[in-house]
């Protein structure tokens, strides 16, 4: 049975920080820190914008090109590792605000950054075996970086929403593979306010090792080459690491560019690859084929290969905003009022 | 003292071996050095480790019993010690073995130096490298092993001239040489630009000034000369094994620009070997900072105080000069495993007197010196090996 994408939709807070601005608050080089992580700013989320606005937002758009009532939503799934409560899932105030109750399942996921990827397999899985017609799969994150940490200056928001189904395709997802091992490289514990990282270590044994095997994987499975994808997404904690993990495994630049967007809005964690995927099909055409992979700390990788149908060219895809519209869209923002959005000022008073 | 050799050598590759705990690199080290030198652990009288601080990297300490349990010499009860001398701990642990087998105490000895830096936060392990010096009156202030290594520098274009460029010429020399060295961290050449570039340690150092975390074991077996020459393959004379000594804390030395601790080990030590400078054919010395090689060149007085920014400048150092520096690399390129270093300088050296150093040879190798400093100059060994 075929399962693929039937509609998607995204969301990028407006607000942005360069990189030379927090540069200049911790001492270091503000010219040269854009250029040595490939990062040049980052989306900052506003005060009334966490989880739950963010994955609503890319929901009601994703419904919304499709033209398809919630209610044919059967199960709605967000990945995050910033849900804003510890118990009570944001996927029910989701599926509230696409009309998609009350029947459906909804849950909350958590993988690291590939929740989101997660939550699509899912979906496929329960499409795929008939028990449903339509499943969301969303990765959403308004993520958390310690002041004065390397992840300050990547650790941004966004969300996306991937409609999963067997009719109505804009997208056939031609296979999925995963590669999961339990590596410590990034974790946050109940109750601690940021993550914490090892350093180096999320390079070459985390983030380089599990792409590069479930990508190979993922080509040998279905006996592809990398000049066979017009596109191809990774996770992107930065933007050095996609650049480089795709040329290892043999993709040029210009597949990956247009699905890269941590140089300008950093990395939204859950919504990195889900965020860079909506890119991709902001512009695809039938035909063209797109590999992704994700990744998530701790550690894992998802991978997708995916063929673009001619169902794209009746998806009402203007209908929203396209992620470069939203990209364009920003607001400069100094540190204090990063501060203050991001929660990092204490205001006093009783705790 | 009875003549002392070096009949074998086994180092794992310098880097960032996440695979690898402290306990695998010791033993695949030390069984390097053992297959090398053609013996069986039966052979083996003791065993010396050199270990700066895997009591704080990985919350191990008494790292001479857990590398012979995992090696199988503690069922033959074979006696174990760490030494520790900072990031000198390698050469220190050479020092006691040499003088273990000089003495006739034993016969036949393996002595390694290994650490593992990787598994903590750069930051902890920038901590724990500052231990090294006065905690009471430095590090306890803040301050760390790189900026007291900056402040050496400021000074020492201060008074010398040296430049900031002549400083990068020696990171790009040592990247050069460890670009032909397969054990070494770094095996890439860089280009002066990238070095003044690079982002700021402790001004007027950048990274590339500095030496690098890692992960990394060394070994040698030492034997008495008349049990070498029993045994097969090539063996290397070792004709100086001499510590010094200096104050902990900088700010009570007589210069901040000299290490006289580096000075005095080295009169000693020639005078042991009963050589001249100018018959040291090579050196492997301690550049935990390009400053550090600089001044360990006039330290060891291979040229006058002032001059070591010149002689890095002119190539007179890098391979093919009158004395080259750091063939395999050095702590900048080679990398930097604490108590590993002092061993892996020892077998450099026995690749070039052995003639294996591949395209990093030295020509006509056939006396050769390893500098090892603790800190920021309060320990310094100088060890003179020669081609037998």
């Amino acid at each position: 049975m075929v399962v693929g994408i039937v509609s998607y939709g995204a969301c990028i807070p407006r607000y942005r920080i360069e990189s030379s601005t927090i540069a200049r608050v911790w001492g270091q080089n503000p010219d040269g820190i854009g250029k040595q992580l490939g990062v040049f700013s980052k989306s900052v989320p506003s005060s009334d914008e966490d989880v739950v606005t963010l994955a609503v937002e890319a929901a009601r758009s994703a419904m919304r090109r499709c033209r398809l009532p919630g209610n044919v939503v059967k199960a709605v799934y967000v990945g995050s590792e910033s849900h804003p409560y510890a118990v009570k899932p944001t996927a029910g105030i989701v599926a509230e605000a696409i009309e998609a109750t009350p029947d459906l399942t909804a849950a909350d996921f958590e993988f690291a950054c590939k929740a989101g990827t997660a939550a699509v397999q899912t979906c496929m899985g329960m499409v795929g075996a008939g028990m449903i017609d339509y499943g969301m799969a969303i990765g959403a994150d308004t993520s958390q970086g310690a002041p004065g940490d390397a992840l300050e200056y990547s650790a941004s928001a966004g969300a996306a929403a991937l409609l999963i189904g067997k009719k109505n395709l804009i997208a056939t997802i031609e296979h999925t593979c995963s590669y999961t091992t339990d590596t410590p490289d990034f974790w946050r514990r109940e109750g601690q306010s940021y993550p914490q990282h090892g350093g180096r270590f999320t390079g070459a044994p985390a983030y380089f090792k599990h792409i590069l095997a479930c990508g190979k994987n993922l080509m040998k499975q279905v006996s592809s080459r990398p000049s066979d994808y017009k596109y191809a997404v990774f996770h992107q904690p930065n933007g050095k690491f996609p650049v480089r993990v795709a040329e290892e495994l043999g993709f040029t630049a210009e597949q990956v560019k247009p699905g890269l967007l941590t140089p300008v809005i950093g990395n939204t964690y859950s919504a990195a690859v889900p965020l860079g995927l909506s890119a991709v099909l902001d512009i695809a055409r039938p035909g063209e084929r797109i590999f992704v992979t994700a990744y998530g700390s701790g550690a894992g990788s998802d991978a997708f290969d995916i063929t673009v149908v001619e169902g794209i060219e009746k998806l009402d895809r203007t209908g929203t905003p396209s992620v470069q519209s939203m990209i364009d869209r920003k607001v400069l923002i100094d540190y204090a009022t990063y501060a203050k959005l991001r929660g990092k000022i204490e205001m006093g008073g009783e705790s | 003292m009875r003549e002392v050799m070096v009949v074998g050598a086994g180092m794992t590759p310098f880097g960032e071996l996440w695979e690898s705990s402290l306990r695998d690199l010791g033993i695949q080290a030390g069984l390097g050095a053992i297959r090398d030198a053609g013996i069986t652990s039966s052979d083996i009288d003791a065993l010396f480790v050199g270990n700066m601080a895997a009591g704080r990297l990985i919350d191990q300490t008494h790292i001479g019993a857990l590398i012979a349990d995992y090696a199988g010499l503690a069922g033959r009860n074979v006696p174990t010690v760490t030494v520790e001398g900072a990031d000198a701990s390698g050469a220190a642990a050479f020092h006691h073995a040499y003088l273990s087998v000089a003495s006739g105490l034993h016969d036949c000895v393996v002595v390694g130096g290994a650490e593992k830096m990787t598994d903590l936060p750069d930051a902890d392990v920038a901590d724990i490298m500052s231990t090294a010096l006065d905690q009471q009156w430095e590090s306890f202030f803040g301050a760390t092993l790189f900026s007291m290594y900056a402040m050496m520098a400021r000074r020492h274009m201060h008074e010398h001239g040296t430049t900031r460029e002549q400083l990068a010429q020696v990171a790009v020399k040592n990247h050069s040489h460890g670009a032909l060295n397969p054990q070494a961290q770094f095996r890439r050449p860089i280009k002066l630009e990238s070095v003044l570039g690079a982002a700021e340690v402790a001004s007027p150092l950048g990274m590339l000034d500095c030496a690098p975390i890692s992960d990394g074991a060394a070994a040698v077996v030492l034997c008495s000369g008349d049990r070498a020459r029993k045994l097969p393959g090539q063996h290397f004379r070792v004709s100086a094994s001499a510590q010094a000594g200096d104050t902990l804390s900088l700010g009570s030395r007589r210069s901040l620009t000299a290490f006289d601790a580096t000075r005095v080990a080295m009169e000693n030590a020639l005078k042991l070997a009963g050589r001249s400078r100018s018959e040291i054919d090579f050196a492997e010395v301690h550049d935990v900072t390009t400053i550090g090689e600089i001044m360990a060149v006039e330290d060891l007085g291979f040229c006058k105080k002032g001059e070591g920014g010149k002689m890095a400048e002119s190539g007179r150092t890098a391979l093919g000069g009158e004395l080259p520096v750091n063939t395999s690399g050095g702590l900048k390129a080679r990398g930097h495993p604490l108590g590993a270093t002092g061993i892996a300088q020892i077998i450099e050296l026995v690749e070039q007197l052995g003639c294996k150093a591949g395209k990093r040879q030295v020509k006509d190798a056939r006396v050769g010196l390893a500098h090892n400093v603790g800190g920021a100059g309060a320990t310094a060994f100088v060890h003179i090996l020669e081609a037998v």
